[in-house]
């Protein structure tokens, strides 16, 4: 008896908890439908879709992932246009993926980074209608309807190197990487070369740790995602004297970035290098040790291949970006501006326009063949 | 699910009775109680240091009461905690995607001028979930249509196999976290045979198949290896074997033996076409042989366990250990054999990945596929037809969740959360018995058993 009383008490309460719920949703749910014939504003609407796969990196990667991903809003917003996006979670999510995204009806699938390499040109052999884009890979055999979008980054690393042998006041610097795989080494290659050529020019002997181009080995993270081992390491390196060190590590930069804050904090001066976007914008919590950036504007590039496929001008010549487009480039010094020497910025010019002229080569095994 | 009502091992029960027969007065006197939670948890007060695989998933088991009806056992057993799991992990994922969704919120404030709008985008996802995993009815051709179920079998195969392998070591009493590292064993080994050797067609599939589960089932009889020899503990071991088997392929794959000619990428060169699954249904499905092979590795495991002498020990091991050593059974040598066995099964995975879907080898080439495997074989309560079906269940929401996110830009961690809400729910069947009103009530032992459990078995039945 007792026990069923309960159960009716149970029961009314939750019809209570019911009514309470029924109001909320009277209350909340009473306004008025939007008419259907909806005025669109701002550019106008298109049909045709631009879609994009990331790799297991995902879209919030802070790296190119991520800077893709902003190109492709970008292009909504200016192009007015539809656009899709997949994460893939996964090596194994590429392929059905890509699949999906033609399945979808899209006109231009851009996909990112060399994993993908297999996968992109096994879709687009099967489907010669639909367009792609590849974003840091290119494959000679790829078939026609596959734009590769590739970077010349150790054009931009160089003058990083120079910049960083100049400013350096121990004489010493460093770089890690993520991961021994071309799309980094590109940047450490460049920085060697960088250091290597003030070295020669100015007499000096500013060593570089971390890297060998000779050898092609030096130090890595093993991965895109131990931010603590990028602390450990970076400490290493300025317990060893260095005091510009540059992360080619994605997200891993951010360990790098915090361990020379600690640092600083204690009365060691020593700066960062960032790579991929303006660490300035992308990484603020860092922003008063970060002299500058190797930046690749992958966002306009995105862009500029969307635009020209909508305008029906598709071509599968690889867009290689490089000092000269702009595809790379040295960020700004913003707030350690008044670190870096006029002579040094005058110099910074001059070795650009050398290096867009052709009269300072860069080489790196890891460049992009043109 | 035939093997669910086959005769539990005679031997270690009987000897358990045995040793303590009072335990076996309670269990009678109130069926009820033991029948819902499914399994006896046997420590022997103490003694031995409980499982550390979920109880559900365990070999032991007793049959149900004399005094249940069938509707009964049905509505309270097992097999039906899945299924309510699965829903109710569908309901809060409908709500999750709802709450989180802009356009819900937008419609539902004019829910009562239009409520067709709201329900539209609360469905939209789901649809999209079946439209990629089972029919694709807005395609525009019978392939189009059909492209989805295929995706679904192709998808679900790994699963299928690595799962066989998580279940048949939880029905030895061993926790397999291992089915990760041994995946990208057998397909190390499968692989490089794969691309490296060059045989007739038929041979050279056979030989990379060998190959893949003697590479899983070496990598799982370490693991066997060292817990019978030295009692270390599984879990332990085969966490730590998967760092080991991860970072020996990523190591390799910069090797000049595994690297692709002319690149500098992490990748390994396509396998001979000999050597990789013919396709069932032609180039436009993904659809291959490696499915049949799952279907066959699952009535292997279902013959192994119910028909077998060795899988009898297997059950009788995992039971109780003690018994089964008591009762002559060799533990050690079941140990180390379940342990390569379930090694083998998720080799097999590997290789139909690197010979049936993937055709190279990457750092990814295992996904999360060995942990999935573990939540599958919680599914299946550790049947071979149970993780069969939740191996197809799992492969229709990774293949529907591409085409969810495509459609309506749902995020894919989705599909994860879904999955860890069945887990949840699988690992406490009594909230997912209390949620639907299933709780078995408690009789006092003066109270005439049969027709009070009948009452309420009825009761229960209708409610839901």
């Amino acid at each position: 008896m007792k026990k069923s009383l309960r159960a009716n008490f149970k029961r009314g309460s939750m019809a209570g908890v019911a009514t309470v719920g029924a109001t909320a949703l009277l209350l909340t749910g009473c306004g008025a439908a939007p008419s259907s014939s909806g005025s669109s504003s701002g550019a106008a609407k298109s049909d045709y879709t631009a879609c994009m796969v990331s790799d297991s990196g995902g879209f919030d990667d802070k790296s190119f992932n991520q800077s893709g991903y902003e190109g492709l809003q970008q292009s909504v917003k200016d192009l007015g246009i539809q656009e899709k996006h997949v994460q893939s979670k996964a090596d194994t999510d590429y392929d059905p993926n890509l699949r999906s995204m033609v399945q979808q009806g899209c006109k231009l699938t851009v996909t990112v980074g060399f994993l993908l390499g297999d996968a992109t040109k096994a879709i687009a052999t099967a489907n010669p209608n639909s367009h792609f884009a590849i974003i840091d890979y290119n494959d000679p055999t790829f078939p026609k309807n596959v734009k590769p979008i590739v970077y010349d980054t150790a054009q931009a690393a160089f003058l990083a190197g120079y910049l960083a042998a100049g400013t350096s006041k121990t004489g010493k610097v460093a770089t890690f990487g993520g991961v021994n795989i071309p799309t980094v080494t590109i940047f450490m290659d460049g920085f060697s070369d960088g250091v290597k050529y003030y070295n020669q020019k100015k007499g000096k002997n500013v060593q570089l740790i971390g890297w060998d181009k000779d050898k092609q080995d030096g130090t890595f993270v093993g991965d895109f995602k131990q931010v603590d081992k990028g602390k450990v390491l970076t400490q290493g390196f300025l317990d060893q004297g260095a005091d510009i060190v540059l992360p080619v590590a994605g997200p891993v930069g951010a360990g790098a970035g915090s361990a020379i804050l600690e640092a600083k904090a204690k009365g060691t001066d020593a700066k960062l290098i960032w790579v991929d976007s303006d660490g300035y914008v992308t990484a603020p919590d860092y922003k008063s040790v970060i002299l500058s950036s190797v930046q690749k504007t992958m966002a306009t590039a995105v862009e500029t291949v969307i635009k020209d496929d909508k305008d029906s001008k598709f071509d599968a010549t690889p867009y290689v970006g490089t000092l000269e487009n702009g595809g790379v480039a040295l960020a700004p010094f913003h707030d350690l501006d008044p670190a870096v020497p006029a002579d040094m910025k005058s110099e910074l010019d001059q070795l650009k326009k050398d290096i867009v002229s052709g009269t300072v080569k860069v080489e790196s095994k890891s460049s992009p063949t043109k | 699910m035939s093997e669910k009502t086959t005769p539990e091992p005679a031997a270690p029960a009987g000897k358990h009775a045995a040793k303590e027969p009072a335990a076996d007065s309670p269990m009678q006197a109130s069926p009820v109680e033991d029948v819902a939670s499914g399994v006896v948890i046997d420590t022997a007060g103490g003694n031995i240091p409980p499982s550390a695989v979920p109880s559900s998933s365990q070999s032991g088991s007793i049959r149900p009461g004399p005094g249940d009806s069938l509707l009964r056992q049905i509505f309270t057993g097992n097999a039906m905690v899945s299924l309510l799991s699965v829903v109710l992990a569908i309901v809060l994922g409908g709500i999750l995607m709802a709450v989180t969704n802009p356009k819900v919120a937008a419609t539902a404030g004019y829910f009562f001028a239009q409520p067709g709008d709201l329900l539209t985008e609360v469905f939209r996802p789901y649809a999209a979930l079946v439209q990629g995993s089972i029919f694709n009815w807005a395609g525009t051709d019978t392939a189009a249509q059909l492209y989805p179920i295929t995706e679904t079998l192709t998808v679900s195969t790994p699963l299928i196999c690595a799962g066989l392998g998580v279940a048949l070591a939880f029905r030895a009493g061993l926790f397999n976290i291992g089915a990760q590292g041994q995946i990208i064993f057998g397909a190390l080994f499968g692989a490089y045979i794969g691309f490296t050797w060059h045989l007739p067609v038929g041979l050279h599939l056979l030989v990379v198949i060998v190959a893949g589960l003697i590479g899983g089932a070496v990598w799982g009889g370490v693991v066997g290896l060292l817990k019978a020899r030295t009692g270390a503990h599984e879990v332990i071991v085969t966490i730590m074997l998967n760092y080991i088997a991860n970072f020996l392929l990523l190591f390799l794959l910069t090797t000049p033996a595994f690297q692709r000619k002319g690149s500098t990428n992490p990748i390994s060169p396509f396998l001979d076409q000999n050597a990789l699954f013919p396709e069932l249904l032609g180039p436009q499905f993904r659809l291959h042989a490696g499915f049949l092979v799952a279907v066959l590795a699952t009535a292997f495991v279902w013959w192994l366990l119910n028909r077998s002498t060795v899988g009898f020990e297997f059950r009788a091991v995992g039971a109780n250990a003690s018994a089964a050593q008591t009762a002559g059974i060799n533990v050690a040598r079941s140990t180390i054999l379940v342990m390569a066995i379930a090694g083998a099964l998720a080799g097999l995975a590997g290789i139909t990945q690197v010979s049936g879907t993937e055709k190279y080898l990457s750092g990814g080439v295992a996904a999360s596929i060995g942990f999935d495997a573990i939540t599958v074989a919680l599914l299946g309560r550790s049947t071979p037809w149970g993780t069969f079906f939740a191996g197809l269940l799992f492969g229709a929401f990774r293949a529907g969740g591409v085409a969810m996110q495509a459609q309506t830009q749902t995020p894919i961690d989705i599909v994860l959360v879904i999955q860890s809400l069945i887990v949840l729910f699988i690992a406490a069947p009594p909230l997912v018995r209390a949620i639907f009103g299933l709780n078995p009530r408690k009789k006092k032992p003066t109270q005439g058993g049969t027709a009070g459990s009948k009452a309420s078995g009825v009761k229960s039945g209708a409610a839901a």
